[in-house]
């Protein structure tokens, strides 16, 4: 129920804005560009964190698909409306899930796939010490 | 009738496999040397009939007979003859067909070199008529690439655009060569686990050693491939996207990579010889997981072409089958091994214990990306994206620790090694590092952290690849081919870090006759032209490269619209200095001759792929190197035992 209410309370930037400012000497979402570079690179780094939801593997900067188009369109009016990269990234998240973020969440249950490739790096460098000691002690 | 055909060689094709899978465990328990006879007559006999069987419905989709279902469903007569041939295994059941078919083609590679002795060739022979049994019964029972149509259509289906692609063509059979020519070393190990005789223990590793480079050679190409499709097809200018079927193909790699490195040391001194049986195993086990990970539609994209459960379910219970008999096999008979000779702690055993750390724990990372989310999602309703800022952080820094220590292992000796003096003669290359590190922060613009240590990393190893070259003139082969893998590594290391750092990009709609610049490039669109392919229709673009206001090139960056299919697809455009690409893409219509064009330049890209042409290369001179010196063993290993 929170995060309905959340999702709700952010929409409401997000319709309004773009009515309220439209006109303003701002830089808006000009077709699928900004004009300013410093906002258009933002924009471009922002979409790569994003996964394509009917793609597999594919960010929203990269699709073709309509629903890639869709979200960068909300994504840069977040953008335009001054909204930080966090704002962005929260509004998106609260819309669609973690699963949308590229980069998966640290969190409890996310712990293990942080940790799992260096554990293996430090279970193996003990593995090998142990052999290697072994078989120089076998030897000497 | 061709579809008949094809069913019944594939029936017979089965009661061979199970002949050699009978015969050749029968082989190598007892002294029959009639058994062994019979397994290797029975592996003669499985390629025959599977290659009838694959011969059957290639002739079936050139000649395109729609009354076969799959031709139907996946072919058309209006499609160039090459992606008529490569329709064959542009589908779930035809794929499969060719899985066998590369596997009846090791069966028979190992029948007719034996390798390693009767005993352990008959024994190898036995788990690959089991493996072979088990793929058959799974295409006859559950993708059946002959059924029938009827009434036959006047029209088929077509192929997936995508897959309508010379690069595309080539990557399926390249990639089951790898994942199945490690299906080889796999048998050779449940083999030596299986014959008791402690001389099959030990030659295992050596009589397996050339298939294990075939599928690393294979795998090397059919991933560069991939990833070189992937980047000009796709039309974004990527070339890795971490999507869990890419990985299906890189962790096989990872660890097949291992296994070569594993194995020099068990052939060389017996070291390692539980662990390499091990990783022979692992290396199969997760040929077979990247299959039913892509096949079973687990995960969805261009290349599971099925989602059938009862597929999914039934190479399910053949990998469990597989993974679990293989490692209770080994439980059981591993114990039993002897240790090998001792070595120092500094020696080129340890040097190959450390990169083996280092590549199961990258493995380790793909394999926990690529499975976490479908367990957490099964565990608790989670749903996570594990996406290259994960790999970013977990991946590339294992793999930057395991690049820093490659140059040293060739540098060290079999049982001590003198790490001081490796050090030591490691200096030129340490200059080249430096020397590629201080060009980058001088020359190129903008400097980043990761570029510059990827080029003194990518210095570093070509480096030490190429003193490994001058100093040992008239080496073994074996030690050039090392030096050349090493140095593909850091080849596509160069490509990997200058594409990745300073790809320049332009989104720009323009008219006709408008100039769009991107990175030293300026362009002029001069409109697009509808033309007709063979089997599509196509808005060609027309794009002039300007130098000084003349017209130096044309690109033809395409949109292609395939009619049979209802599907588009992108054609860019590159044209390559060997150092750099221009890439262009051809986006939406925005009326009145407007088109969105996408341009991108990437600096060193073609070295990404190069670089693995280059390790591939040194895969295929240690193959060769190895074959030669075969003919002249005693000799050169007398030479190699008065070098040491």
């Amino acid at each position: 129920m929170k995060a309905v209410i959340a999702f709700l309370l952010m929409l409401v930037p997000a319709l309004v804005a773009p009515t309220f400012f439209a006109g303003s000497a701002r830089a808006a979402p000009v077709g699928d560009s900004f004009s300013n570079p410093a906002m258009e690179s933002r924009a471009r780094n922002l979409q790569r964190q994003f996964r394509c939801l009917v793609c597999q593997g594919e960010s929203i900067d990269e699709s073709n698909s309509p629903f890639a188009a869709d979200v960068r369109h909300l994504l840069r009016q977040q953008i335009a409306d001054g909204q930080s990269d966090r704002q962005v990234q929260d509004f998106l998240v609260a819309r669609y899930g973690d699963f949308i973020l590229m980069k998966p969440p640290v969190q409890p249950d996310t712990w293990l796939l942080w940790l799992a490739p260096f554990l293996v790096l430090v279970v193996g460098g003990m593995v090998a010490w142990v052999t290697v000691k072994n078989a120089a002690s076998t030897g000497g | 009738m061709t579809g008949e055909l094809g069913q019944l060689a594939l029936c017979f094709a089965l009661a061979l496999s199970l002949v050699m899978a009978g015969a050749g465990l029968a082989g190598a328990r007892l002294d029959a040397t009639g058994a062994r006879r019979t397994a290797n007559g029975a592996a003669m006999g499985l390629l025959v009939f599977v290659g009838l069987a694959f011969g059957t419905l290639t002739y079936a989709f050139v000649t395109s007979d729609f009354s076969v279902a799959l031709v139907a469903n996946h072919s058309s007569t209006l499609k160039p003859l090459i992606y008529k041939i490569s329709g064959v295994w542009g589908n779930h059941e035809g794929s499969m067909l060719l899985w066998v078919l590369v596997l009846a083609i090791y069966a028979a590679l190992v029948a007719g070199l034996q390798r390693g002795g009767e005993r352990l060739t008959s024994a190898a022979l036995g788990v690959q008529g089991l493996l072979a049994a088990a793929f058959i019964l799974f295409i006859l029972f559950t993708s059946n690439p002959f059924l029938r149509l009827d009434p036959a259509p006047f029209e088929g289906a077509g192929l997936t655009p995508l897959l309508q692609d010379p690069g595309l063509a080539m990557h399926p059979p390249m990639l089951y060569a790898g994942y199945v020519g490690l299906s080889a070393a796999f048998s050779y190990a449940a083999a030596a686990l299986l014959v008791g005789e402690e001389a099959a223990r030990q030659q295992w590793a050596r009589a397996a050693r050339p298939f294990m480079l075939i599928a690393w050679i294979a795998l090397t190409c059919g991933i560069a491939l991939g990833s070189w499709w992937a980047y000009y097809e796709l039309g974004w200018g990527g070339f890795w996207f971490w999507d869990p079927v890419e990985n299906a193909s890189l962790m096989p790699w990872l660890v097949g990579t291992a296994l070569l490195h594993s194995a020099l040391a068990t052939e060389r001194t017996g070291a390692f010889r539980t662990w390499t049986l091990l990783l022979a195993i692992a290396g199969f086990s997760l040929s077979l997981i990247g299959t039913f990970l892509v096949r079973s539609g687990v995960l969805s994209s261009v290349h599971s072409f099925a989602s059938d459960p009862t597929r999914g379910f039934f190479i399910m219970v053949l990998i469990a089958l597989a993974i679990g008999g293989a490692l209770a096999l080994f439980a059981w008979r591993a114990p039993g091994l002897q240790g090998g000779a001792p070595f120092e702690t500094i020696s080129r055993e340890t040097a190959l214990l450390l990169n083996n750390v280092f590549l199961v724990a990258a493995c380790a990372c793909v394999f926990v990306g690529t499975l976490y989310p479908l367990v957490l999602d099964a565990v608790n309703g989670t749903k996570i994206s594990v996406g290259p800022p994960y790999y970013a952080l977990t991946f590339a820094p294992i793999f930057f620790a395991l690049l820093l220590l490659v140059p040293f292992g060739p540098r060290l000796g079999w049982k001590r090694g003198d790490l001081k003096s490796a050090w030591r003669s490691l200096y030129p290359a340490l200059g080249l590092a430096a020397v590629a590190a201080v060009a980058v922060l001088a020359i190129i613009s903008p400097r980043t952290v990761a570029a510059t240590g990827a080029f003194a990393v990518a210095g570093w190893l070509i480096g030490a690849s190429i003193l490994d070259v001058r100093k040992r003139k008239g080496a073994r082969a074996s030690a050039f081919a090392a030096a050349l893998a090493h140095a593909g590594l850091g080849v596509t290391l160069l490509g990997v870090a200058g594409t990745t750092a300073w790809r320049s990009e332009a989104l720009t709609v323009l008219a006709p006759g408008q100039i769009m610049t991107v990175g030293p490039y300026t362009l002029r669109f001069d409109g697009v032209t509808r033309e007709k392919g063979p089997n599509y229709i196509a808005d060609r673009a027309h794009i002039a490269l300007m130098d000084d206001g003349k017209v130096k090139a044309t690109l033809l960056p395409e949109h292609r619209l395939y009619p049979t299919e209802g599907q588009d697809m992108n054609d860019t455009a590159i044209r390559t200095t060997g150092l750099r690409d221009l890439y262009l893409a051809l986006g939406d219509d925005r009326g009145q001759g407007r088109f969105t064009i996408r341009a991108y330049v990437s600096p060193l890209a073609p070295l990404i792929w190069l670089g693995g042409l280059v390790m591939a290369l040194g895969g295929c001179l240690s193959l060769f190197g190895r074959l030669r010196v075969r003919a002249t063993e005693p000799q050169a290993s007398a030479q190699a035992l008065a070098a040491e």
